[in-house]
């Protein structure tokens, strides 16, 4: 039956061929990529763990000899305390923000809610500076810790206060999105039933709300249980999990024990994650496609009462922020509080920390477009282009893997796995693109989500359209998808900065003397007691981090506007 | 086969050869065997789940088949990667660049064909006059209504002159009043360039009103082949018969000659050679009703009576339901324009008189 024409090849066949190839090619890339540079090295962690050291298998006795220390007991059991009572104190503050914002008629939404983010901008440490300079040995609110029977602010209160600000913004934002869903339809039935707002409170406010609440209490828990900054500033002898791994690879050495602790720790952040997964999945069907946004129609007593409360907490944020600030600009606090700007000069060289800053800037800036670009086509390929299919979920699950590890594991991961004299990435060690790495895989989840969701509102046929019309994929995605995805690319890219510029618990393992960058400093500045030049360098980062934001946030005001002819009105 | 385009008859525009389907245990399509006329618009009719999306994805390469053969004006395109065939595809929604003009839309696959700039503002001018919209070009897509919006998707499509074009639903997402307008230009459109053109709808009107041919699709397999007056008029299988229109089915038993029961009733139809005795569903559809003006009801073959127990009203008739003497409770739907209900006096409750055209009775064998 077969005709000449059959045996012809078709037409273009051979460019379409490179073309699927490059489809194809781009998934295996990311893919290996994430193989390489999140898998292994949380293999590696596995494998020490179960090895002495001298690398013989051993079985579970590294676990057995760390369970039975006293150690484990002392750290285990502060570690749970410390994040249980900053969930406690986060998530009920956090959620009446957020309820004052979604469901109140209040003046100025925008302002506070801006207020809120502030803390995602500074590194945690900062909130611990500041704690220690309101309530420390010379803090002059110490005295307010005696009203409540607090000896000193070292430990456990401290650590509480300050993941309680730094926590706050990530389970408002959470809170937010979490009430900002409610049918309008539900309280229009409950009013025609006459009502009281008690009862609609408890009936269709709180249970529509309670995803968001269990997913806001467990992104704190887990941030709190692998914090590193907070406990290292002001956990004064209080010992937490995330100390004690620190103190065994970095202090003693100790790989084996390390891997062990790391394992400990990556147990409730998996189940953290687990369940918030599925109470995720249970949020998507709550709402559906016929259903009315709730607005809320003014109360006097309620709205004067969450304005009263909104403006305190707004209070409270600004004086942590600002008292750190302020800190780093006087002499000698409290004694000599005349303005100076040693810490940011002389300070900084006293410590050998004076090129922390600009590491800081090179590493988040190199975050912020490696990350951008390689996270946006990594979304874009495993969304839009076809073949490989069996790659597909694996792909998923490791871009999925970052958001359940706790950067101090990811951080030991590399550890073990590139400073191993075997491992030709070993050169790696110890360089910048070491820690521009780890920190883009570090935050890569949530940028890959935040891409896809943004890819995943591009009408499904476009790739589709394009081969009919036999234009490339890649040039529909330069040509489309870029274009209109723009606001999104910045945004991933803003996150990264940000985060690189804060974040601490990954690199602290893999820094060298001359690749130290700003929120490491903090550290080092705060345990040779140059408290002043450490909250300079917290400064520092806070007012670059804002800088970045605004700046973003400015170009994508402007993007958004100058291409208003073809986004439209309603989209 | 080689002299087969020298001296036989020109091939087909499309030909499908024992595609099958299967996406991990669920069977999507089963062997279907087509063959596409050059010039002539077909419809790939069916409820959702048929099958027909994914037929039409097949064709255009947009999925695999588990087993087959396209084969597009003699060549064979089974594993051609959607760019390496030739077609034009329009989706249900619209799919246009919203970054781009209108302009950009329609020259966006001849731009790729490094052709002159005059060349190609000449062709765009063309063909959005072709679709009725010539000063839509400096537009935005999200500046035009839907329809709008789909005219332009159409002369995207049709740009680059390919010899098929695909419609995947593309009226489902518009207003009754703009699919309808939509429809005539879309047709019109394909006649005028006798491009040979596959449409996938749900929508039965649609399907009757455009196409050269349906294919009836059902669970994987294609149910029929025909004009849509072929379809309607003698459905091939139950199936089709219940999906296109309005259908009474009636129990009844094979008297032979073409002579049924019908409770005590005897209708009497063609006789088509089901043996007497056997167990058939007569098929017959509410408006194949003998007017009453052609002469006195009662002396025709197949008179019936019955008392109209409900009556719904429908915009341009009534639709009776007839509880028929002798039926033993089969209902039985008959149409009545409103003034054959005015004249005949047909009521709720009203006793009323009428013929069965036995020529379109359509039998199939079982009970069920």
């Amino acid at each position: 039956m077969s005709t000449l024409a059959d045996r012809r090849p078709a037409w273009g066949l051979s460019a379409t061929w490179g073309e699927a190839l490059a489809a194809r090619g781009g998934l295996v890339l990311l893919c290996a990529a994430l193989i390489v540079f999140l898998a292994l090295p949380l293999a590696t962690i596995l494998m020490r763990s179960v090895e002495d050291r001298g690398g013989t298998f051993v079985g579970l006795a590294n676990f057995a000899a760390y369970f039975a220390s006293p150690a484990f007991a002392r750290s285990g059991v502060n570690t749970l305390t410390f994040a249980g009572l900053t969930t406690i104190f986060t998530v009920p503050l956090a959620f009446v923000f957020a309820f004052a914002i979604q469901r109140s008629c209040i003046p100025w939404k925008g302002l506070w809610r801006n207020i809120a983010l502030i803390p995602i901008l500074a590194p945690s440490m900062l909130a611990a500076l500041s704690f220690i300079y309101l309530f420390g040995n010379q803090g002059w609110l110490k005295v307010v810790l005696g009203w409540f029977g607090v000896a000193t602010v070292y430990g456990l209160p401290g650590m509480v206060l300050a993941m309680t600000f730094a926590s706050f913004p990530h389970a408002v934002m959470i809170l937010l999105a979490g009430l900002a869903l409610s049918d309008a339809r539900l309280y229009e039935a409950a009013d025609s039933m006459a009502t009281p707002e008690w009862r609609k409170f408890l009936t269709i406010t709180l249970p529509g709300a309670r995803y968001g609440i269990i997913s806001a209490a467990m992104v704190v828990f887990t941030m709190a249980i692998s914090e590193f900054g907070v406990p290292k500033v002001i956990g004064g002898n209080y010992s937490v999990l995330a100390i004690d791994i620190y103190k065994q690879v970095i202090g003693q050495q100790n790989f084996q024990t390390g891997a062990v602790v790391g394992l400990i720790l990556l147990i409730p952040a998996l189940a953290a994650f687990a369940i918030d997964h599925v109470v995720r999945a249970k949020q998507k069907a709550l709402l559906t496609a016929r259903s009315v946004p709730y607005a809320p129609r003014p109360a006097l007593v309620r709205d004067r009462m969450l304005l009263l409360f909104v403006i305190l907490m707004s209070m409270a944020m600004l004086l942590v922020i600002g008292m750190a600030v302020c800190g780093s600009f006087v002499k000698i606090w409290p004694y000599n509080l005349s303005f100076t700007l040693n810490h940011y000069t002389y300070g900084f060289e006293e410590a050998g920390v004076d090129h922390a800053y600009r590491n800081s800037l090179i590493l988040a800036g190199w975050c912020a477009l490696l990350g951008a670009v390689i996270t946006f086509s990594g979304a874009y390929w495993s969304e839009k282009t076809r073949g490989a299919q069996a790659l597909r979920p694996v792909v998923h699950l490791l871009a999925m893997m970052p958001m359940a590890v706790p950067g101090l594991v990811l951080g030991i991961g590399y550890i073990l796995f590139f400073n191993n004299p075997s491992n030709p990435l070993g050169m790696l060690y110890g360089t910048m693109t070491i820690l521009v790495l780890s920190t883009i895989v570090h935050f890569y989840s949530t940028s890959h989500l935040t891409a896809v969701t943004a890819l995943k509102q591009l009408d499904n046929e476009f790739e589709s359209v394009s081969a009919s019309l036999k234009v490339p994929f890649y040039k529909t995605f330069w040509r489309v998808t870029v274009p209109v995805c723009l606001p999104t690319v910045l945004d991933i890219g803003r996150y990264y900065f940000v985060n690189a510029m804060t974040t601490i618990s990954v690199v602290v393992f893999l820094y060298a003397p001359k690749t130290m960058v700003a929120s490491i400093s903090i550290v080092k500045l705060e345990e040779s007691g140059m408290v002043n030049a450490a909250s300079a360098m917290a400064t520092l980062i806070v007012a670059t981090s804002a800088v970045v934001t605004i700046g973003t946030l400015a170009a994508e005001a402007w993007l958004l506007r100058s291409s208003q002819a073809w986004r439209g009105t309603g989209k | 086969m080689a002299s087969a385009s020298e001296s036989g008859p020109a091939p087909d525009a499309l030909r499908l050869e024992g595609i099958h389907k299967v996406f991990g245990n669920f069977v999507a399509l089963q062997s279907i065997d087509l063959a596409i006329h050059p010039g002539e618009l077909v419809c790939f009719l069916g409820p959702s789940g048929c099958g027909k999306t994914t037929l039409l994805r097949i064709i255009a390469g947009l999925e695999t088949q588990t087993r087959g053969r396209v084969i597009q004006n003699g060549r064979d395109v089974s594993s051609a990667p959607p760019a390496a065939r030739d077609y034009g595809i329009v989706f249900q929604s619209y799919a246009l660049f919203p970054n781009l003009t209108i302009r950009a839309n329609v020259a966006y696959g001849l731009v790729n064909r490094r052709k002159a700039k005059a060349e190609i503002d000449a062709r765009v001018r063309e063909l959005l006059t072709l679709v009725g919209l010539p000063d839509a070009g400096p537009k935005y897509p999200s500046q035009m209504s839907g329809g709008q919006q789909q005219r332009v998707a159409l002369a995207r499509a049709l740009a680059t002159s390919p010899s098929l074009l695909l419609l995947d639903e593309p009226l489902s997402a518009l207003d009754a009043k703009e699919r309808e307008r939509l429809r005539g230009e879309i047709r019109q459109l394909q006649r005028r360039l006798r491009v040979t053109t596959v449409m996938v709808t749900h929508d039965q009107e649609e399907a009757l009103s455009m196409s050269d041919r349906v294919i009836v699709m059902n669970q994987g397999t294609i149910e029929q082949v025909g004009t849509p007056l072929e379809a309607y008029e003698r459905p091939a299988t139950p199936f089709v018969a219940d999906f296109l229109g309005k259908v009474n089915v009636l129990k009844a038993v094979c008297l032979g000659e073409g002579r049924y029961r019908v409770g005590s009733v005897e209708l009497v139809t063609e006789a088509n050679g089901i043996a007497p005795g056997e167990t058939v569903r007569l098929y017959l559809r509410p408006e194949d009703r003998v007017l009453a003006d052609s002469g006195p009801v009662e002396q025709m073959p197949n008179a019936l009576a019955g008392i109209v127990r409900r009556l719904d009203f429908l915009g341009t008739y009534f639709l009776a339901s007839f509880d028929v003497d002798g039926f033993d409770g089969q209902r039985l739907l008959v149409y009545f324009s409103l003034n054959q209900a005015l004249e005949l006096g047909v009521h709720e409750g009203a006793r009323v008189g009428f013929a069965l055209r036995g020529e379109r009775v359509r039998v199939f064998a079982g009970a069920e």
